[in-house]
């Protein structure tokens, strides 16, 4: 059914083939882009136990919204044989699990990112593993998501990997869910399986943050309700899963009032200029506007908002600029530019919610650096307040963080930073933590000074 | 920008990818940018130019040349540098070239490892550059959906799929040893749209071989190879034939495929993509040779 490059060695034609492909509308074209231009864009998860179908899900979203091309198909077919594989359907995990140690193993280990574009909007998919052991991932997945799809075999129902899964997109602040409840067609597509799933999932999530939790009965093997509406499922009146992720709504950092850059490079391409590169985080920025220098305290004002496109008169976020301001001072790499009346948090000492990412523990009092923004500082966890269980939800005492674990913990910096609680500003209330000897990235932190809420965050 | 302090996706991306390079250039003491001459390496380079203005590039670009690039590449390449906005590096492995190590008589695999991925890593070492920027996009190629923005890399250049460091928010380690080495991909999350309709939008000089023109080629497995240079060899049944063709991703000529258009401008190329039934790398030979064949090279070193 399609071409292989490989296989076809047809003589060369000797007839010119016949250039008279309609000569594309450039208007056409130019309203496309404009139109593709301003689609939002949806970052979302997808996280599920071993087995429970996600990869076949996201190959379905892929295939039906005719993202996957057709050589990609074609391969497909290909791997497809080659591994043994004869259901009559294709194998749709296969165009999901790319690492060739995936598709021996039939297994996920590894988060990817898959891209697709409805009418409406442009989605990314962090596509996250199951295992307990790669619970690693999935928080990578979630740290710059707004929205995760938990999948639930309708043969199992919720499991102890389901409700970790679920505190920890919760913990990442995630707070909108989709809950597919898939294989739904090895249940004989059973309305009261489903609902009891539905009702023990609701009972549990009661306990976490979630703003919305929608439920959805799929089939993923066989596309119902993904895209297309399930004719084996008339008793389900609800919407499909991307009929749930056009509708969701979309975060827009509009935070206008408090400007907030960090300065991520001194810029000094000569003698004769000195400007302050970063990304603004929030709110806006003027020339002639007074600002702030964090943690010193320091006031001065912007002059220039430097770009290679000619200086701006406003700059906001998520820009990526170079500052010049009026006064000579020493600013580093690492300082805080605010508006004047922008009170953030400063200090050295955070309470913070880690998980926890190495297969050596968390150990108190042993030194390892800690990035924040652009800065990186040595420093120490003090104390474990406790480590939150994550099956049973329960605060337990403990000495150390093993692998996957999550835990309230107290750093102790040695030198003051600029932070917010992760609850309020994800930007300035995250941090990784970086083990000095091998370099490993080997925790995540999300600051929880609100203690008076919950200490865990839930 | 536009009045309601909202970015477009472009301009989102545009962000990302300047944040990413400032990064670099902040935490990292040898960065050079891995340049291919094609149009992913343009966008990079005008990124990189955005992210560092006012002045000229505080690292280098380093072209690895297997000497088989076609002619208009290298003019390209050349025309560019002579404006003296970087400093180019051009690495080329000597005895690969003495013993004429070429695409006709090695099979493509070893061909790329020779003269590809050995000279990367020779140039890399030689240099001892610490971190190095490609152009690699997540949507090109399954085991690059994988691959985190900053990936680590052993001594030996190699890639580890099974324990690459978790990459949370904008957070990333550059951390490394001495004997280590960083490839960081600014571009991870463009799209080949993004990438073209960002060409068209900033109006980026890219090769004039993206663009339909009449060229000399032969029809070889499926596809039509460009007669570049008169080293091409043919089949004793090949005769060089003038077709309207254009290539949709560049390399070495005798393993870069030409499509059959008549498209010579960015909307009509735009246009084509849009209704393209192969993603680009259907016109490269050399991932067609094994399954998973990308992984295999990224481990080996190869971008």
């Amino acid at each position: 059914m399609l071409q292989n490059a490989v296989s076809d060695l047809r003589p060369p034609l000797t007839v010119p083939n016949s250039l008279d492909q309609d000569v594309p509308d450039i208007d056409y074209i130019n309203e496309y882009l404009a139109e593709n231009e301003h689609k939002e864009l949806l970052k979302f998860l997808t996280c599920g136990s071993v087995d429970d179908g996600k990869s076949t899900l996201i190959g379905r979203l892929l295939y039906d919204t005719n993202k996957v091309y057709e050589d990609h198909l074609s391969a497909l077919l290909r791997d497809s044989s080659r591994l043994g594989r004869t259901d009559s359907e294709p194998d749709f995990a296969l165009l999901a699990d790319g690492l060739k140690a995936e598709q021996e193993q039939g297994i996920t280990i590894d988060v990817a990112y898959r891209y697709f574009t409805t009418r409406a909007r442009k989605y990314i998919i962090a596509d996250c593993p199951g295992h307990s052991q790669y619970t690693k991932n999935m928080a990578t997945g979630a740290s710059n998501c707004e929205l995760a799809v938990i999948l639930i075999d309708a043969q199992n129902g919720v499991l102890d990997q389901t409700r970790r899964h679920s505190l920890i997109v919760s913990l990442l602040g995630i707070r909108q869910l989709i809950v597919a409840v898939n294989k739904m067609d090895l249940v004989h597509y059973d309305a009261a399986i489903y609902e009891r799933i539905q009702a023990e999932y609701l009972a549990f999530a009661k306990g976490l943050n979630f703003t919305s939790v929608s439920f959805v009965p799929v089939a993923a093997k066989f596309g119902e309700n993904i895209v297309e509406p399930s004719v084996n499922m008339p008793w389900y009146e609800g919407a499909t899963i991307v009929d749930l992720l056009e509708a969701a709504p979309v975060a827009v950092a509009r935070d206008l009032g408090h400007f907030c850059m960090t300065v991520q490079r001194v810029h000094r391409p000569g003698t004769d200029f000195r400007g302050y590169s970063g990304t603004v985080t929030k709110g806006l920025i003027h020339p002639g506007d007074p600002i702030v220098v964090l943690p010193a305290g320091i006031e001065t004002h912007v002059e220039r908002i430097v770009t290679m496109d000619g200086d701006l008169d406003v700059a906001h976020a998520p820009q990526s600029v170079t500052l010049t301001i009026s006064d000579q001072l020493g600013v580093n790499r690492g300082d805080t530019f605010v508006s004047p009346q922008y009170k953030p948090q400063i200090g050295n000492e955070l309470f913070t919610n880690i998980v926890w990412m190495n297969n050596k523990p968390l150990v108190p009092n042993k030194s390892y650096l800690f990035k924040l923004g652009a800065k990186q500082l040595s420093g120490k966890v003090s104390t474990i307040v406790h480590r939150l269980n994550v099956n049973t939800q329960v605060l337990e005492p403990c000495d150390e963080l093993a692998v996957n674990e999550i835990g309230l913990v107290h750093i102790d910096l040695q030198q003051p930073v600029v932070y917010e609680d992760y609850e309020t500003d994800k930007t300035m209330g995250s941090l990784i933590v970086i083990d000095r000897i091998t370099n490993e990235t080997v925790g995540a932190g999300m600051i929880n000074h609100n203690l008076s809420s919950g200490a865990s965050n839930r | 920008m536009s009045a309601a302090y909202k970015l477009t996706h472009l301009e989102q991306l545009e962000a990302e990818s300047i944040y990413i390079m400032r990064e670099v250039v902040a935490e990292r003491e040898r960065p050079v940018m891995l340049y291919s001459i094609g149009k992913d390496s343009s966008v990079l380079l005008h990124l990189a130019k955005k992210a560092f203005y006012p002045g000229k590039l505080p690292f280098p670009l380093l072209h690895v040349d297997t000497t088989w690039k076609f002619q208009d590449m290298i003019a390209f390449r050349n025309r560019l540098a002579a404006q003296g906005e970087f400093d180019l590096l051009v690495y080329t492995n000597e005895e690969g070239r003495e013993n004429d190590v070429n695409p006709f008589d090695y099979d493509s695999d070893t061909y790329t490892e020779i003269m590809k991925t050995d000279a990367l890593k020779a140039a890399l070492d030689n240099y001892e550059f610490d971190a190095a920027f490609g152009g690699a996009r997540r949507d090109e190629e399954k085991s690059r959906a994988k691959e985190r923005v900053f990936s680590l890399r052993d001594k030996y250049h190699q890639w580890d799929p099974s324990n690459q460091r978790p990459e949370l928010w904008n957070l990333y380690n550059s951390n490394i040893r001495k004997d280590e080495e960083l490839r960081v991909f600014p571009l991870s999350n463009w799209t080949e749209l993004d990438v073209w309709q960002y060409i068209y939008q900033e109006n980026i000089e890219i090769v004039p071989l993206y663009f339909a023109k009449e060229r000399p080629v032969v029809r070889r497995q499926g596809t039509w190879i460009m007669v570049d240079d008169d080293r091409m060899r043919l089949e004793r049944d090949e005769t060089p034939q003038m077709r309207m063709v254009r290539f949709r991703t560049l390399g070495c000529y005798p393993l870069s495929g030409a499509i059959e258009s008549t498209a010579d401008t960015l909307p009509e190329i735009i246009h084509e993509m849009l209704t393209a039934e192969t993603s680009e790398r259907e016109g490269r030979l050399i991932d067609h040779d094994q399954v998973a064949s990308m992984e295999r090279k990224k481990q080996e070193g190869y971008f």
